[in-house]
C-alpha cells in the first residue's frame, strides 16, 4: 500500500465524495426544517444528525482504505452477524410506533435492518462472482440467492418493516439480472410474481392493507392512513416551482406531515425548495447512480463490478420507493431517503456503502 | 493478492456484465424521469390547487371519541355510565412566563409533572398552539380555584370530556372490568385506534369493546398561520357505542358484596335453568374508576404489589382444592357407574388403613356405619375413601370432566383457569410417574392434585339442580342498539348434558337438603324459613393432613389466620325446580359451614325476597347443636 499512497490520493473519487456530502448537506437542511419549532435551529435532533454525518464520513473514509476484495472473505461472517442482530431485535428489540426495529445500545439505537441491505448485497455478490454457465444463470442457480435473501427478508418483514423487506427483494432482483440471469428464467419469475401478488395480501397486517387501500383511494379514509399520502402531496405541490423558502413550509411547521424527519423528509424539502430544489436533489442522485454504473463498468474484477451495481441499487431503489411514496405514486411503506433522512443507522450504513464504492473505483488504478 | 478471486483477463475484465449494466442504468434513469414528471405535475400543473389545500390545511381535524355505551343490570338499572370530567389544558405558547404559570397551576390543581407532560408532548411532535392536557378529573374545588384565578393563568383552559364512571365503585369490579388509554400493543392490534383513545382493558369492558366503543366523530377547527385555534368550523357527528344489558341483578349483587364484606374469597350465583350469572364477587376488589384518565403510578403500584391480589378474579382465576364439596361429584360418578348405590354402607371408625398408612376422617371418633345419605349429610371422609377406591381415579376424572371440572367454563372473560383434575394419564404426562391407588383417596375428598375454580363448583351445584345440564355461564343478556332494540342476544348455550338417573339424583338432592336442614347437617347456617336450600360444605386444606372436615372442632379456634383452611359452600334452591345455584369460598375462613354458608344464606334470602317462591311452606328448623 505504501508505494501506492500517492496514487491513492490522486485517484480518490472526489466526484462521488462531494456528491455524498452534498446530499448529506441537503439532509441536514431538511432535518432543520422538519424539526424547527420557531425558536432555535440547533435542536437536539439537528445536533444528532450532525454527529452522525461526521461519524458517517469517518465510516466512508475507513471503507475507502479497506481493500474491497477482502470483503469476499468476510461477506458470509458479516451476513451471519447481521442475521444474528435481526434475531436479537425480535427478542430484545426496542419498539416504537407498533414495530420492533431497534436495539438499544444506550446512546445509540442500532437499526440492524439498515445493515441488512449491505449484508445482502455483499453475500449475493460473493455468490454471483462466478462466471455464469453458457446461456446464463437458470432457475436452479437461484436456490442459494433465494435462501440468502429469504432469511433476512423474513426477519425484517416480521418487525414489521415492509419497506426494507421490499428493498432487499429489489436489490436481489437487480443483482441477479446484472449477473446474467437468462431471459427465460426472468419471464418465469415475472409470471410467478404476478400470480403471487394477490396471495401476499393475506399476509399483510391490517394497517399495511389499509395503506394499500388508501393508496388506491386516499379519500377513502382521509383522517386515517390516506392522510399521509394526501398531506405529503399537498406539501410537495404547494412548494411550486421555486418553493416557499427555507423554514417557511407550513405543512411541516404545523405538523401535517407524518414522520417528517425520516420517511417523509422529501416532502419537507420539496415544500420549501420547490421543483428547483427537487430537481437538484434528483440530479444529485442521478449523478451518484451514473457514477456507480461507471465504477461498475470499469471495475477490475467481477466481484467489484457486481458490488458496485449492488451498492448503487440500494441508493436507487430507496430513492425510487421513497419519492414514489411521497408523491403518491406508490403505497406508503416506511423507507428512508438515502443520505438525507434523519437517523444514525441509515446514514452511517449508507456513507460506508459509498466508501466501498469509492474504494472499488480507486483500486482499479492500483492493481 | 493471490488469495483473491481475480480473473486474469486484460483491461476490460467485465465485458460480460457491461450490456446489462447499461440496460439497468437506462431503466434507473427512466424511473427518475418518471418521478420528475410526477413532480412537475404536482408542483407546476397542480401548484395552485395544492396551495389552496395547504391553506385549507389551516383547518385542523380533531377526533372526538364517541361516548362509550352504558352497562345495565338485568332490570335495566345503570351500573356504568359516563360523566363529564373537568380537565385542565395548557397552551404553552400563550403563556409569557411558562414556569410561573406551571407553578401556579400545580398549586391550584395539585397536579404534578406538568412540565414533564409539556416536554413529552413537544418531543412527540406537538404542533404549536396545540393544547396539552396536564391534569385530569379535577374535583369541584380545583375547578373553582382555576376559574377564580383565570387571569393569573394565561394559556390555561378547562376542557370537559366524558369519562367512564362506575356508579357503584367496587361493585362487580372484576366482571365489569375497566378502561384505560391505549398502549403500543393495543395500537398494533387495532388499526382504527389512535394515541390517547380509551380502550377496554379488562372484564366486560374489554370483551365487549367493539360494541361499547362506537365510532369517533370529529371537529374541524380553524387555526391561524402559526397554528393558534380560532374557531370550530364543523362538527362531524359521532356514533355512540351500544349498551350492554347484563344478567346480574343489582340488588342481588349488592347483597353478595355486603355478605362478602371484609373477607377474601369469591362468590358466584348462576341461574341453573340457563347459565345466567346472577351475581359474581371476588374480594378484595379494586375501584375501576382509578384507571380512567391516566391511572396514578402510585395507585397502580399499590394494586400490583398488594399481597391479596385485588386484580385477580378469584371466581375464574382462583383455583382451590374443592374439599368435601367434591363428594357430590364422587356420588354422581359412583351412582352413574353403578359402583355406588344409595344403600351402600361403609363403616367409619374414624379412619381407614390403606397401603400401610392411616387415612383419617375429620371426625376422630368416627361416624359408625353410614349409607350414602348420611355420608353426604355428615360429610364422612371414610365413606368417600371407599367410594373413590371403588371408582378409581380415571372414572372420577371422567365424571369430573363431564361436569365441567378441569375445563374452562367458556365464560367470556380473560385468563380463566381450567383448574386440575388428575388422572393416571395426567400424572404420567405431568410427572412421568404412575398413579398410586392411595392418591385416589385424597382425590375422593377433593384434596391432593384436585383444583377447581368457584365458578366450576357453582356449575356442579347447578347441574345437580337442573338434572345434569351444563350451560356456558353468561353474564350479558343482550346488546342494546341505539334505537333501544336488542341488537344481539345471547341465548343459553348447552356445553354438555349428562343423563343422571332421576331416583339417584333425588337421593343426592335429599342429602344436600339435609346438609342444610337435617339433623347432623354441616350447614345449618344456610337455612331459610320459606325455601328448601340444598348445599354441601367443604374445607380446602391450606397446610397439614388432617382429613377434609366440615364440622367445627376445638383445634380450629387456635389456628393463626394464614394457616386456617379455605371454607367452601355450594348450594342451590329451591329444592324442587331450583332457580338459583351458587358457590362461595372464603379464604382462610375455616369451615364451610361456619364461614361460607352464611354468605349464601344472605344472598339466597335476598334472592327469594326479590323473586318470591311460588309456595312458601314453613320449613322446620333443626336445632343447631353446634
Amino acid at each position: 500500500m505504501a508505494a501506492g499512497d500517492r496514487r491513492f490520493i490522486l485517484h480518490f473519487d472526489w466526484t462521488l465524495f462531494i456528491l455524498v456530502l452534498a446530499l448529506a448537506g441537503i439532509g441536514l437542511v431538511s432535518v432543520i426544517s422538519a424539526s424547527y419549532g420557531g425558536h432555535k435551529l440547533l435542536n437536539p435532533l439537528v445536533i444528532r444528525q450532525l454527529v452522525w454525518i461526521a461519524a458517517g464520513t469517518a465510516a466512508l473514509l475507513i471503507a475507502v482504505f479497506v481493500d474491497y476484495r477482502a470483503m469476499q472473505t468476510y461477506a458470509y461472517p458479516f451476513y451471519v452477524l447481521v442475521v444474528g442482530l435481526l434475531i436479537a431485535v425480535m427478542i430484545a428489540g426496542h419498539a416504537t410506533g407498533g414495530s420492533r426495529r431497534w436495539i438499544n445500545l444506550g446512546a445509540f439505537h442500532l437499526e440492524p435492518s439498515e445493515l441488512a441491505k449491505l449484508a445482502v448485497v455483499l453475500v449475493m455478490v460473493r455468490y454471483l462472482r462466478e462466471e455464469p454457465p453458457k446461456g446464463g444463470w437458470g432457475l436452479q442457480h437461484l436456490i442459494v440467492p433465494f435462501v440468502l435473501l429469504g432469511i433476512p427478508a423474513a426477519l425484517v418483514l416480521k418487525q414489521p418493516d415492509l419497506g426494507t423487506g421490499l428493498v432487499l427483494v429489489l436489490i436481489t432482483i437487480t443483482l441477479v439480472f446484472v449477473a446474467g440471469l437468462n431471459w427465460r428464467t426472468m419471464l418465469v419469475l415475472a409470471i410467478a410474481g404476478m400470480l403471487a401478488a394477490p396471495l401476499s395480501w393475506h399476509y399483510l397486517k391490517p394497517y399495511q392493507r389499509q395503506r394499500l387501500v388508501s393508496f388506491i383511494n386516499p379519500q377513502a379514509d382521509p383522517l386515517g392512513s390516506g392522510y399521509h399520502i394526501i398531506q405529503s402531496e399537498i406539501a410537495i405541490g404547494a412548494g411550486g416551482p421555486t418553493g416557499k423558502g427555507f423554514l417557511n413550509g407550513t405543512q411541516a411547521r404545523l405538523n401535517f406531515l407524518p414522520e417528517q424527519s425520516t420517511d417523509f423528509i422529501f416532502a419537507v424539502f420539496a415544500e420549501e425548495f420547490g421543483l428547483a430544489g427537487a430537481m437538484l436533489l434528483l440530479g444529485l442522485y442521478a449523478s451518484v447512480i451514473a457514477r456507480g454504473a461507471y465504477i461498475a463498468r470499469h471495475a477490475r474484477d467481477r466481484f467489484g463490478a457486481l458490488l458496485a451495481v449492488g451498492l448503487t441499487a440500494i441508493v436507487f431503489w430507496q430513492v425510487a420507493v421513497n419519492i414514489g411514496m411521497a408523491t403518491g405514486m406508490l403505497p406508503v411503506v416506511g423507507i428512508t431517503l438515502p443520505l438525507v433522512s434523519y437517523g444514525g443507522s441509515s446514514l452511517i450504513a449508507m456513507m460506508a456503502a459509498m466508501g466501498i464504492l469509492i474504494s472499488i473505483n480507486t483500486r482499479r488504478y492500483l492493481f | 493478492m493471490a488469495k483473491f478471486h481475480i480473473p486474469r483477463s486484460n483491461n476490460r475484465p467485465v465485458p460480460l456484465l457491461e450490456p446489462r449494466i447499461v440496460t439497468l442504468t437506462v431503466m434507473m434513469f427512466a424511473v427518475l424521469g418518471l418521478l420528475s414528471v410526477r413532480l412537475y405535475n404536482l408542483q407546476v400543473l397542480h401548484h395552485k390547487d395544492n396551495v389552496e389545500m395547504a391553506d385549507r390545511n389551516r383547518i385542523r381535524l380533531q377526533r372526538v371519541p364517541a361516548p362509550r355505551g352504558l352497562v345495565f343490570d338485568r332490570n335495566h338499572r345503570p351500573l356504568v355510565d359516563t360523566k363529564p370530567s373537568f380537565d385542565a389544558q395548557i397552551v404553552p405558547e400563550d403563556s409569557d412566563n411558562l414556569s410561573l404559570t406551571i407553578e401556579r397551576l400545580a398549586r391550584y390543581t395539585g397536579a404534578d409533572q406538568i412540565a414533564d407532560k409539556i416536554s413529552d408532548a413537544d418531543e412527540a411532535g406537538r404542533p404549536p398552539y396545540e393544547p396539552i392536557t396536564v391534569a385530569e378529573r379535577l374535583g369541584w374545588q380545583q375547578v373553582v380555584a382555576l376559574e377564580a384565578h383565570q387571569l393569573d393563568l394565561p394559556g390555561v383552559s378547562l376542557q370537559i370530556t366524558p369519562a367512564r364512571h362506575y356508579l357503584y365503585g367496587q361493585l362487580a369490579a372484576h366482571l365489569l372490568g375497566y378502561v384505560g388509554e391505549v398502549n403500543v400493543s393495543d395500537l398494533k392490534s387495532h388499526a382504527d385506534y389512535h394515541m390517547g383513545d380509551e380502550i377496554g382493558k379488562f372484564g366486560l369492558e374489554r370483551v365487549w369493546e367493539s360494541f361499547l366503543r362506537g365510532d369517533a366523530g370529529g371537529q374541524e377547527i380553524e387555526v391561524d398561520a402559526v397554528g393558534r385555534r380560532l374557531r370550530v368550523l364543523k362538527e362531524i357527528p359521532d356514533t355512540p357505542g351500544q349498551s350492554i344489558v347484563m344478567t346480574i341483578d343489582l340488588n342481588l349483587q349488592q347483597a353478595a358484596e355486603q355478605a362478602m364484606q371484609g373477607k377474601n374469597g369469591a362468590f358466584v350465583a348462576l341461574d341453573p335453568r340457563n347459565g345466567d350469572v346472577l351475581a359474581m364477587v371476588s374480594h378484595p376488589a379494586f375501584d375501576p374508576d382509578i384507571f380512567g384518565g391516566g391511572v396514578k403510578a402510585s395507585a397502580w403500584k399499590e394494586l400490583m404489589t398488594d399481597p391479596n391480589h385485588p386484580l385477580q378474579n378469584r371466581v375464574i382465576q382462583g383455583i382451590y382444592p374443592p374439599g368435601s364439596t367434591f363428594k357430590i361429584v364422587d356420588s354422581i360418578a359412583g351412582l352413574q357407574e353403578g359402583t355406588l348405590k344409595p344403600d351402600t354402607a361403609y363403616n367409619c371408625p374414624g379412619g381407614m388403613w390403606f397401603g400401610g398408612r392411616e387415612y383419617h376422617c375429620w371426625r376422630k371418633q368416627g361416624h359408625g356405619t353410614v349409607e350414602l345419605h348420611d355420608a353426604i349429610v355428615r360429610s364422612c371422609d371414610v365413606y368417600f375413601y371407599n367410594v373413590g377406591e371403588k371408582l378409581g381415579v380415571d372414572r372420577i376424572a371422567k365424571w369430573s370432566n363431564q361436569m365441567g371440572l378441569g375445563l374452562k367454563s367458556g365464560i367470556d372473560l380473560d385468563h380463566e383457569n381450567p383448574g386440575t383434575i388428575p388422572s393416571s394419564a395426567w400424572k404420567q404426562k405431568r410427572f412421568h410417574e404412575r398413579w398410586y391407588p392411595a392418591e385416589t383417596l385424597s382425590v375422593a375428598i377433593g384434596q391432593g392434585y384436585v383444583a377447581t375454580t368457584p365458578l366450576q363448583m357453582a356449575q356442579v351445584a347447578a347441574q345437580v339442580a337442573n338434572g345434569g345440564i351444563r350451560y356456558k355461564p353468561q353474564f350479558v343478556k343482550y346488546v342494546e342498539g341505539l334505537d333501544g332494540n336488542i341488537a344481539k342476544s345471547y341465548p343459553p348455550v348447552i356445553e354438555n348434558r349428562i343423563k343422571i338417573d332421576p331416583d339417584a339424583l333425588q337421593d343426592v338432592k335429599d342429602a344436600m337438603a339435609d346438609v342444610v336442614n337435617g339433623a347432623g347437617g354441616t350447614a345449618h347456617k344456610a337455612h331459610l324459613d320459606n325455601v328448601v336450600v340444598c348445599g354441601k360444605t367443604g374445607t380446602a386444606q391450606v397446610v397439614g393432613d388432617k382429613g377434609g372436615g366440615d364440622g367445627e372442632d376445638e383445634e380450629e379456634k387456635n389456628t393463626p389466620d394464614q394457616y386456617k383452611d379455605h371454607a367452601w359452600f355450594i348450594a342451590f334452591a329451591p329444592k324442587d325446580q331450583p332457580t338459583i345455584a351458587a358457590a362461595c369460598i372464603i379464604e382462610h375462613g375455616g369451615h364451610g359451614g361456619s364461614a361460607s354458608a352464611p354468605v349464601i344464606h344472605d344472598v339466597f334470602q335476598r334472592y327469594f325476597q326479590l323473586n318470591p317462591p311460588p309456595t312458601a311452606p314453613a320449613i322446620a328448623r333443626v336445632l343447631d347443636n353446634n
